[in-house]
Parts: structure tokens; sequence; C-alpha cells
């Protein structure tokens, strides 16, 4: 007997998600999914904004690890809320997991939480976690191929930060054919060349993600 | 990689229905998967054959049937299947895209006794 059912398998993981981006936009809080491979420089680039903004913005962390907490501790010496998130081996953080997290924030004293997701550059782009926006890292060591071979990551997301701008002397990366395949599978991706290590070209990202701040938590 | 949560997925979607219809066994799942969604069909049978153990489930055959790209312009309206590496209207040109197909992952049917 045939049984014809039609069901979403990740169909959970979009209700759980659509349910924080209500919560979040009730408490006007901007939601920021960080991507990128082990080692592109995430929770650098995460340090870098937070000490830039942390003046305007009351800002919180999520920092996804699959073992261990050494970035949870490094952004707790800053001083700020960090949650630790631990997967225990899974390659990604489902919406779920951030459901379960996010009581232990004081919502309403929050204007922003960024979420450092796990190194990888394949599954988390698969599952929405109720992000206002997504912003891939690619270092320039990784190779300027990463766009071709993993597109759904950077299809999705709304700003692509080439890292570690100030090692390109150094290595074969063509940004432009980056750029040029960025666009090709997402016209509207804004892309940024950084070294959150020594702070160059900083400023343009930090004005991009300064004005969709405020968009999201104008009351 | 997240093929263990996806085929835990597929049996929370597919053992509660036959279930329901009084089947005693599932032979066959049949799956339909977008291009542009990250699962690597050819994991998914070996973790299913694995999680399936002990439910109705265990043994069943999974069809994969891959759905390709497909998008509706917003500027001049075209719908239709575009090449998954190239995310532009082929028609004007156009960005401004709604993607209607390719990036889902769903139980379509399932075949059992």
């Amino acid at each position: 007997m045939e049984i014809k059912i039609v069901k979403q398998i990740l169909e959970w993981n979009e209700d759980v998600s659509n349910e924080i981006k209500k919560t979040l936009a009730e408490k006007r809080v901007c939601f920021i999914n960080v991507m990128g491979s082990p080692g592109a420089g995430k929770t650098s680039l995460i340090t870098a904004l937070i000490t830039a903004l942390r003046d305007r913005y009351r800002i919180g962390v999520i920092e996804g690890d699959i073992a261990g907490q050494i970035d949870a501790e490094k952004m707790d010496k800053m001083g700020f809320p960090v949650v630790q998130l631990q997967t225990d081996g899974a390659c990604h953080i489902e919406a779920m997991s951030i459901s379960h997290i996010l009581p232990m924030f004081d919502l309403d004293a929050l204007d922003v939480l960024i979420v450092e997701n796990i190194g990888n550059l394949v599954c988390p782009a698969e599952f929405n976690i109720g992000e206002d926006f997504r912003i891939a890292i690619l270092s320039v060591p990784e190779g300027d191929d990463k766009v071709e071979k993993y597109p759904l990551m950077f299809a999705t997301s709304q700003a692509l930060v080439l890292n570690k701008y100030d090692m390109k002397p150094y290595f074969d990366f063509d940004d432009e054919r980056v750029e040029r395949n960025a666009a090709d599978i997402n016209a509207r991706v804004r892309v940024f060349r950084v070294s959150a290590r020594t702070g160059e070209g900083m400023e343009g990202l930090l004005g991009w993600l300064s004005e969709r701040i405020e968009q999201k938590i104008k009351k | 990689m997240h093929e263990l949560a996806i085929t835990e997925g597929i049996i929370n979607a597919a053992v509660p229905e036959a279930e329901k219809h009084g089947a005693s066994r599932i032979l066959e799942i049949r799956l339909k998967i977008g291009e542009l969604s990250g699962v690597l069909p050819g994991y998914i049978q070996e973790c299913f054959d694995i999680v399936s153990q002990g439910t109705i489930a265990q043994g069943a055959r999974l069809v994969i049937e891959r759905i390709p790209v497909t998008i509706r312009c917003l500027d001049c309206g075209f719908e239709g299947v575009i090449d998954r590496k190239k995310i532009r209207c082929p028609q004007c040109g156009g960005a401004e895209l709604k993607l209607i197909g390719g990036r889902e992952y769903f139980v379509d049917s399932l075949e059992v006794e």
C-alpha cells in the first residue's frame, strides 16, 4: 500500500525558528548568525565587532562549539553576557538549541545577540535559527574556491567577510573570483575585506552592521 | 554531515504516519531532496539503516528523487528551472528572484504492508 505524506523533514526546525523570530521581534533584539570554517576567525571577528559596538549597543553572545569552552572563556573575560552551547559532536546549531538558551539572557536588556555557529561550511547553512541575518566569514588562507564548493552558506548570507585580508600578499587568493562567485549565487550579498587582527577594513562592516541593527531595534 | 539529524527526521515523519494507517512494516520511503540542499543522498541510507533498527521502518529502502532549483523572477515574471551554480534569471538576467524549489527535503510517500 502506498501512503502519500509530503512531510518536510526539518519542519520542526522551521517552526521553532519562526517562534524565535517572533520573540526577538517583540523584544527588539537583532539576532546575527555568524558562520565559517574552523580557523576562519569567527571568534576574533566577533570580539572585534563587540569591542567597537559595545558603547552603543547591549550585546550578548552564544558560543557554539562542538566541545570545550575556550572561546566562551575568552569572551567572558571581556565582561558581557555569553552562553556556551556545546553541541556534543553535532556539526551545526539547531533552532531548538537556541530556544533552550534564550531564557538564559535578559532579552529586555539586550539590543544584539550574536551566535557563533559551529566551524563548518556545510551544515550550519541548512538550519535557520531565527536569525535576522547571516554573516559568512571566509579567510584568505582557506582559498578562493570555497564559494563555488560550498554554495549554500554563501547563497543564504547577507554579508561575506573576507578575513585575514592582510595575509593576501602571501597567498594565491583571487578576491575578485570570490566576489564574482558570490554574486552569481547571491546578487545582494555585501562583501567586506577585513583583518580582524589589525582592524583594517572594519569601518565598512561596522557601518553596514550598525545600520541593520538600528533598523531592528528602533522603536 | 548532519545526515543523522535528517535520518531521525525521516523516521519521525514516516513511522507515525505508517502506524496511523495500520501498517506493520515500512518497505520503502520516497524522499525528494532539493539540489540546493547540502544533503548527501549516499550517506542517508547508511545512517538510516542504523537509526531505524527496532522500528517498523527497519530494512526499508530509501528512494531519493532530486528536485532542481526553480525560481520566479520578480523583474520579468519568468518561472522555471535554473542552473544551481548561477542564481540569476535566465531570461532577463535579473537578480530579484524568489526561490520556489530546490532547498527543500521532504518525505513524499511510503510503501507499507
